[in-house]
Parts: structure tokens; sequence; C-alpha cells
């Protein structure tokens, strides 16, 4: 079987590239060493400039005032890789209109000026798990008998997954707790059943740790788990439980869960028999710069391997109401607008074959994430209704959007709403 | 010597309990729920706005020029140009922000701004007016913590005569000697009318007494038709100018504001600015005071009488276009601050590049804003880390922007004023 997956699962067109001819591919002036002349930057007159060109697809018109992006602009303006160093240099510059702008230009060639939303509804059925203790950074989970432990039966499964009907909602994001006691029949049923309530609606659940967790607990392969939930009516896996790649950071924070080669060959084998998944990473935290770029790069390796990954989403690391920010002295601080604009801005630039990256409201506040939109992101998320994990940890964001006030961040923000499916083939559009 | 009285033969403050509707009480605050909060004002229907034509607007010219701008130009090119002119007027990285206090001393208004969830009405059960020695022991607290100003705002209380106000400043300098940053356009403007007195006597009044400089706030959107619907009783947007430029005549510095989102169109925030622009030439021209900040935040619509207006408000892509296009227009205004209490930590940082240079006042009280559900005050070494982490240095400045420097004997521009009086 054919691993490279991109263009059999995903048959979407492609954005205007720079070989696509579509106006002007203009190029700024390298610096050379000592002086830089850019006279967009140098001579401008605040006045209103009549000679200011409507932005082309093919463009980048912000001039890095970071000297040390300039060899990266030429890179991403060639297509060529960014390695190691670029993506440790783009993390650590402060030039965040300029990492916007080689985002936002990486961007444009892939997906044009269009927007992904979905009308999704999250749905955690248990928050018990394993790993409680050793997770510190985790506000979600608890012990079987702990204060707020709770287990939802089928029923009161289906029947949350009923509440949010606004907008019919087209996918289910499944993720919770390594339940010690919980099966794999219990996933099954519940996918079967929310297939059998919700007709047309897509299932994207159970993230690598689990469905290790429920391969070890079956006594089977992850294969076997896969192919079973797949059945029941699987479509794609989340991004979750990969945190920071690094041995350290992982020992830090997350002692027990699956080591991150573990984490990568769930999604390997996942790939292999054909089902895509997104991947993801914990950020703001104790991780270096370096340990966001090995990460960036392990993905980027598996997506050379596999190309199975459809989507990659930074998630912010909230401080509140866990171990790990009381223990760090960081509660109340959560990651700033610079940090969430920059992974994303940076994962767009150096994950080059992976062709989406989402933000993810519920972390970054829809203002943040409106303005994403220009630094590298081509998805929204979605609805979000019903999200515990991170408002157990702070965030204060609500707790869901409704279609019509996405669409309308998207058009303000100058681009095209496009409503897709769990594929990213696009269902609607305005 | 007491709060009341005074040896050197000047006004007294009045005797508060002749005024039946005075009380003194620490402002309340609301619970931010959807549903109800004591006091929360009837919906009032939502007028049409009809913007004003082009060719009717001041600036025409120009306000389709920067349109034109606005609808061609990208986002992030937009805030390019905006953060290369703050570039070029601060050219060190220092960001700085002010320790201050926000007192209001009274919540009493009679002008009944649509968009506001503060003011009470004067037989309302919750309508206060603070005494002096309450705002003396807020100054005190405030500055234990360092602060190095008073933002002293109120409602438009027409109880409140003009002696109050002097005798309130005198009682201040005499006792608690603080900047204080005091009494926007439309308070001086109920002063004016209570007072009978012409407002440039009103103002010298006011300064020699000890008002250091004023507050921005009140311009909401400086478009007449703009005004007529969100607050129809408020001084008009000449009147406010022509106060601003009195203050300026009488030597003390003015900010200027604009509160967007309330349903105005791009062309009427141009106006705006435009209008402001101009109003600084002219003092520029004279000696005296100046705008020296601007800060633009955006409608927060909870508890007030336009919450179930159908309004599109603003978004942070709307922020952050306001603020650079503000930086751009207002290339004779030296600051641009961000509103962190509106828009919350995140993007307050964000628009650091998108042409501010300023984090505003490190609120120790705000009762304002935080009546109508928003609440992001946070900790000075939260402003520090937001800053730094942006790449800039984070200081202290006082209100006249002079950084606060370890050697510092009180806000220089109050010393000097202090030497002056002593002179004289």
């Amino acid at each position: 079987m054919d691993r490279r997956l991109s263009h059999a699962l995903a048959p979407h067109e492609h954005g205007p590239g720079p070989d696509g001819g579509t106006g002007p591919f203009v190029r700024l002036p390298t610096f050379a060493g000592g002086h830089y002349d850019c006279p967009a930057v140098k001579d401008w007159n605040p006045q209103p400039d009549f000679g200011m060109a409507p932005a082309l697809a093919t463009e980048i018109r912000v001039a890095p005032t970071d000297r040390k992006l300039f060899p990266i602009l030429d890179k991403v303006l060639d297509d060529r890789r960014l390695d190691r160093a670029d993506g440790i240099t783009l993390f650590e510059s402060t030039d965040l209109l300029a990492i916007g702008a080689l985002a936002d230009y990486a961007n444009r060639r892939k997906n044009g000026d269009r927007v992904f939303l979905c009308a999704n509804q999250h749905l955690n059925p248990t928050n018990v798990c394993i790993l409680r203790a050793t997770c510190v950074f985790c506000s979600f989970a608890r012990k079987p008998k702990e204060d707020g432990a709770y287990t939802m039966s089928l029923e009161e499964a289906f029947h949350e997954a009923s509440l949010a009907r606004d907008t019919p909602v087209r996918e289910f994001h499944i993720v919770g707790g390594l339940h010690p006691k919980l099966r794999l029949s219990y996933y099954e049923d519940l996918i079967r059943g929310l297939r059998e309530r919700h007709p047309g609606v897509e299932v994207k659940a159970l993230t690598a740790v689990e469905i290790a967790h429920l391969a070890r607990i079956e006594k089977t392969t992850v294969e076997d788990v896969l192919e079973r939930l797949r059945a029941a009516g699987l479509d794609t896996l989340p991004g979750g439980g990969a945190e920071v790649f690094s041995t350290g950071v992982r020992a830090t924070i997350a002692e027990r869960k699956l080591a991150a080669d573990e984490w990568l060959d769930v999604h390997r084998r996942a790939h292999a028999v054909g089902i895509r998944s997104n991947c993801t990473m914990l950020y703001g935290h104790v991780e270096s710069m370096a340990d966001r770029v090995d990460h960036l790069e392990m993905l980027r390796s598996l997506q050379d391997e596999t190309g199975g990954f459809l989507a990659y989403i930074p998630l912010a690391y909230h401080p509140d109401n866990n171990e790990l920010g009381t223990s760090l002295g960081r509660e109340g601080t959560a990651t700033t607008g610079f940090d969430d604009l920059k992974n994303l801005a940076v994962s767009r630039l150096y994950l080059d074959n992976i062709d989406h990256i989402k933000t993810h409201w519920i972390m970054n506040t829809p203002k943040v994430s409106q303005i994403a939109l220009h630094f590298g992101v081509d998805d929204l998320e979605g609805t979000v209704r019903r999200e515990r994990i991170y408002h157990e940890a702070g965030a204060p964001t609500p707790e869901g959007l409704s279609f019509a006030e996405i669409v309308r961040l998207i058009k303000d923000a100058g681009k095209r709403p496009v409503e897709r499916n769990v594929h990213y083939q696009e269902v609607r559009s305005w | 010597m007491t709060p009341n009285g005074d040896t050197q033969g000047r006004v007294a403050a009045p005797e508060q309990r002749s005024l039946p509707i005075l009380q003194t009480v620490t402002p309340r605050r609301r619970e931010a729920t959807p549903e109800g909060a004591v006091g929360m004002r009837s919906r009032v229907p939502q007028p049409a706005y009809v913007a004003p034509p082009l060719s009717s607007r001041p600036f025409a010219a120009e306000i389709e020029a920067w349109r034109q701008t606005l609808d061609n130009v990208s986002f992030l090119e937009l805030a390019d140009r905006a953060d290369a002119l703050r570039r070029e007027k601060h050219p060190s990285s220092v960001v700085s922000y002010i320790v201050d206090r926000n007192i209001n001393y009274t919540n009493l208004c009679v002008t009944d701004c649509r968009f506001c969830a503060f003011y009470r009405r004067p037989k309302d059960a919750e309508a206060y007016v603070l005494a002096y020695d309450e705002i003396g022991r807020k100054i005190d607290e405030a500055k234990e913590v360092g602060a190095v100003q008073i933002l002293m705002q109120g409602g438009h209380n027409p109880y409140l005569p003009l002696d109050w106000y002097l005798g309130l400043l005198r009682y201040i300098k005499e006792h608690h000697p603080i900047h204080v940053h005091g009494f926007s356009a439309s308070e001086i403007e109920m002063i004016v009318k209570v007072s009978k007195l012409p407002l440039d006597e009103v103002l010298r009044m006011l300064r020699d007494a000890g008002l250091d400089s004023v507050p921005g706030a009140g311009a909401e959107v400086l478009v007449d038709a703009v005004r007529d619907v969100i607050a129809p009783k408020k001084i008009d947007s000449s009147r406010w100018l022509e106060i601003h430029e009195a203050v300026h005549e009488a030597g003390m510095h003015t900010t200027a504001t604009l509160m967007y989102g309330v349903g105005e169109t791009w062309e009427d925030r141009l106006e705006h600015l435009l209008k402001l622009r101009d109003s600084q030439a002219r003092s520029l021209a004279r000696t005296g005071g100046r705008y020296t900040a601007f800060i633009a935040w955006s409608f927060q619509p909870l508890h007030t009488e336009m919450q179930d207006w159908d309004l599109t408000l603003g978004t942070g892509m709307d922020y952050l276009r306001t603020t650079a296009l503000a930086r751009l227009v207002l290339d004779n205004f030296d600051n641009v601050q961000v509103s962190y209490v509106t828009q919350g930590p995140k993007m307050a940082q964000i628009a650091l590049r998108c042409g501010a240079n300023d984090f505003g006042s490190l609120m120790i009280e705000e009762n304002v804003v935080s009546a109508a559900g928003i609440d992001f005050i946070m900790p000075e070494s939260e402003i520090r880390r937001l800053i730094s982490d942006a790449g800039f240095e984070p200081r202290r400045r006082y209100q006249d922007y002079g950084l606060v420097s370890e050697h510092d004997e009180g806000c220089p521009c109050c010393r000097w004023r202090d030497l002056v009086t002593v002179d004289s």
C-alpha cells in the first residue's frame, strides 16, 4: 500500500504557488551585512500612501527588523526547508510581524485565503486517569474516588452529545482520561451509537496515549484496536498526548506517559492502516526553544515517512489548577500573545509537509486566534461545544462560539470561511 | 488644620451634609452575570444610525485616502508601517507604564450615556460621592505601593459646586500630595455650568488649586451623529475639542481616547482621529500643554442600555487595526497606549508591535470598565513579563512620560510646580 496518503485522502486543490503565475513575485533585497536598505521601512512618509499596492498572494511586504531572519526569508522565498537552527532563531526572535509575514506567505501558498472551520463538539467521556499523579500539567484528570471524578455511561454520553443542536454537529472530538476499567467495547459502542444517532457525523477520537492504553488493557496490538474502532465508525485520531517529545521535559511534566517514540509509533501505525491524524505540542511550561524545534523536527520526519498528518495544533499550557503551575509559581500567567502567535507561525514555516495549522481559540482566545489567521493559520477550529479540559485549567474563554460568530471573525480578518469535514474537504463556503 | 478648613484663608470645603444625596460608600463591583445585576439599566431600543455622507465631513479627502489604504493594505503591512513609525518616535526599546489608582469620586450622573454601566441617577440608592478623607486614604494606599498619580474621574454631578472640586484639590495637595490627572472634558463642562463662570477661569482655578493634567475620556467618537445615538446629552465633539485646547492653553497636558465598536463606521473613526490631529496641531502652535497620548478601547456592552443592540463589537483584528491606524494618523502625538483592561493581556502585548509604545496604567483600582463585566487587571510583575517577552524594556513612568529612576523624589512635573508655587 502506498503510505503517502496525502493525495489519496485529501483531494482538495492547493492555493496559488510561486509557480502558479499569479502576479509578480516580489523579492526583498537580501541582507548583505552591515546595512540593509529597505525603502518601505526607511523612507516611508506617515501620510496616506497611494503607492501601497494590494497585497498579492506571492509577496512578502514586511521587511524583517531582526537581521537574523534574512537567511530564513531567503529560504522561505525559495521554498527551501528550514533547519533546526532556523527554527530556534525564529522562536528566539521578537520580530513578530516579520515572522508573521513569512508564515502568512507560506500559508497562502498552501491554502490561499481559505480558513477552515467546522461544527464540532467535544465529548470527554471520563476524567478518571491512571496518570493523575504523574502528568503534573493537567487540571482535568481525577483519581477514581477523587472529588469531581466522573465516567459517563453510554446513555449519559449520548445525552451530552445531543445537547448542542443549534448547528448540526459534523464532527465529534472524543478524548478523555486513561480509565483503568473502561474497555475497548465501551468506546466501540460509544462511537457506533453516536454515528447511529447523528447520521452523517464524523468521529475524531482517542489520542495515541489512549489507543496504546486500550491495546495494553486488551492485551492486543495497536492495529487491532484501531481496526475495531474504525469498524465502529472512527475516522481520524486527534493529536493530543504529544506534549513535548524531549525525554527530559517528559520526565518533568508527564513521567509515566507514553514516550515520544511510542507516541509517534501509534501514529505511524494508524497512518499505515489508512487512519489519518493530527499532531500537537504543549508549549509554555519548562521546555526550551531547542526542545520545541526538536519536537517539530520529529513530527516533520514522520510526516515525510507517512504523509498521514492532517493538521498541527500548538497547545498553550494553562498554569492554573495544576501541580506544575503551582510548583513553577506560574499561576495566573498564561502564555503570552507573542508566544501563541510565534508557535503558530513557526510551525507553519517548519512543518512544510503538513497542510494545515490550527489555532485552538479555547486557549488562545478568539481575539488572538483571529489575528493568527495572518500568522500562518488556516484553521480556526470550530464551535467546540462543551469543552472541559482547558476550562478546568483556568482558560477564561467562552465555552463555545456560534458558527455565525466564527464566520464573522474569519471574514473580518479578510479571509474566506470554508466549512470542512474531518478530512479537510470543503463542505460549503461563504 | 483640618480637611475642611485651612489656615491660609483658602476656600473651605463645603459642608457635605447640606447636600442630601451625598454619602460615603465604597463603589461596589458588580457580578458579571448576563441576567440582571443590581442597578442594571433598562434596555433602550436601538435607534437607526445613518453615518454622515463623506461630502459633509471635515477632512473628507483624507478620510477617503486612509479608507483606501485600509481596504488595500494587508493587516501585517499596516501594522508594520505603524511599528516603523513607533520605532522612529521611540528608538529606545523602552515600553513604559504608570503606577496609578483610579479614584471615581462620584458615580452620580445626569448625562445618561447609553454605553455606560457605571453611573447612577441622583435618586438611585447606589449613588455616592466620596468624602475628602476617603479619597485621601485611597491616595495614601496607592502611594504606599508606588503610585505616582491618581486618575480622578466621576459622573457629571450637578450637586457638586466648584468649591467642592477646588477644596478637594487643595486638600489632596496639602495632605496627600500626588500628581492629579483628573476631571475629563465633560466633567469640566458640568463644573462650568454649575459655577456659571467662564471655561478658562474655571480651568485656571482648578489648575491653581492643584489639578495637574486632564484625562482624555468622554471623547467616545468625535462625530456628532454617533454621539446623538450613544450619548445624546453629552457635550458635542467641537466642545470636547474646545475644552481640551483650553486646558492646553491653561498650561496642562491632556490625553485623548476613542471608544469604538458602538456601531460607527471606519469613516467615523478616521474623522475622530483627524479632528484630534488637527486639534493637536493647533495646541502645538501655541505654548502650553498638548495631547501626550492616545488610547483606543472597545465598547463593553454588559449592563449598559446598549446591551441588546445589534452591534458589530470590536474584534481582535479591529483593535489592532485601529491602534495601527491611530499611530499612523496621529503623527503629531508622541505616545499610543494599549488598553489591556478591555483587550486582555495577549492582545495588549501584540499591540506593542502595531504602533503602541506604552502599556497604560497599572491600576490599583478600576471601577468603570469592570462595571461592564470586563476585568483584566494584572499585577505589575505580569505587565513587566509581557513587555519583556515582547522584546522591550519595561519602565515605570510619570504622567508626562518621563521615566521613573531610583533617585527621583516624586513626580518631576509636580515638583517643578511646587517650586513655582513657593517662589510666587
